[in-house]
């Protein structure tokens, strides 16, 4: 939660500055973040890569528990689709991409922010920002009403990280790996399923 | 955008056969947190500087927010079914 913080810090540090025109014009005309986006999706690979725990959890996996990141998938992609039907200016093809964040905003917003421009960015930031938010305050209910596959399916990607520990408080121990087996899948297609969607 | 892909998968491979150099994790964290924060301070400076946005935000919210409850309910929902058939203890 404290590194979500400084996250929007960061964000919201980046708008002031914006629009009070504090920064050299030169900083914005060099398309730095498109190098910036480059490192960080190689340093989020050599991290999943390395990341021993992650590769145990995928291992020991039994087979029904690939259909929960695939409910997530599904059930997310319905729910935007539906969604953008009351969206005048968002295509259905950009809620999709939207959706596909699954939770992982710090990504997602800049991918999106590189394919499918600014104004989507700032969508899929706030979109996937609250949907965190939704699981760390919404799991109790949650659980309580559709049973203990639903905090998972809400945190969507965030449940292998940030909202893991209220899920496992909440659900037991015995779904913490479901939850971070669908977590790690989620953060991993995240990348390739938002340039699929927005590219054709 | 591929090249991005490309990188990641490359990542992906050299993380793995490099994981028992446990050392190099801890900055990895960091670089990984370092790049977050530069490219969103970038989004936010591009969107801070563009009127257009800046101006619409609060509607750009809800549109997002509307998204997320579609997101979740979906999700939740389908959940519920798999729960039920698949992971529930049977009666």
């Amino acid at each position: 939660m404290k590194n979500s913080l400084i996250i929007v810090g960061f964000f919201v540090l980046g708008i002031l500055a914006g629009i009070y025109s504090l920064l050299p014009e030169a900083l914005l005309k060099n398309d730095l973040s498109a190098y910036a986006l480059y490192v960080l999706m190689f340093l989020v690979g050599m991290g999943i890569g390395a990341d021993k725990k992650a590769w145990e959890v995928l291992k020991s996996a039994r087979l029904k528990i690939i259909l929960v990141p695939l409910t997530v998938i599904i059930g997310t992609l319905i729910g935007v689709a539906f969604i953008s039907i009351f969206l005048k200016d968002i295509s259905l093809r950009e809620s999709l991409a939207v959706g596909a964040g699954f939770g992982y905003y710090s990504l997602s917003s800049i991918f999106i922010s590189q394919i499918g421009g600014k104004t989507l960015g700032v969508v899929a930031l706030i979109s996937n920002i609250s949907r965190e938010i939704i699981t760390l305050l919404g799991t109790p209910l949650l659980l309580r009403y559709f049973g203990k596959l639903a905090p998972i399916a809400s945190g969507g990607a965030t449940s292998m990280d940030t909202t893991l520990p209220v899920i496992t408080k909440f659900t037991g121990k015995e779904y913490a790996v479901i939850s971070v087996f669908s977590g790690i899948v989620l953060t991993i297609l995240v990348p390739f399923l938002v340039t699929f969607i927005l590219k054709f | 955008m591929f090249t991005v892909l490309l990188l990641m998968t490359l990542g992906i491979v050299l993380g793995y056969l490099t994981r028992n150099k446990s050392g190099a994790a801890k900055y990895l964290d960091r670089l990984i947190n370092a790049a977050i924060y530069l490219l969103l301070l970038l989004l936010g400076i591009s969107v801070g500087s563009n009127e257009t946005i800046i101006r619409n935000l609060g509607t750009l919210g809800l549109k997002a927010i509307a998204l997320t409850t579609g997101a979740v309910a979906g999700s939740v929902g389908l959940s519920y079914f798999t729960y039920k058939l698949f992971f529930a203890p049977k009666e």
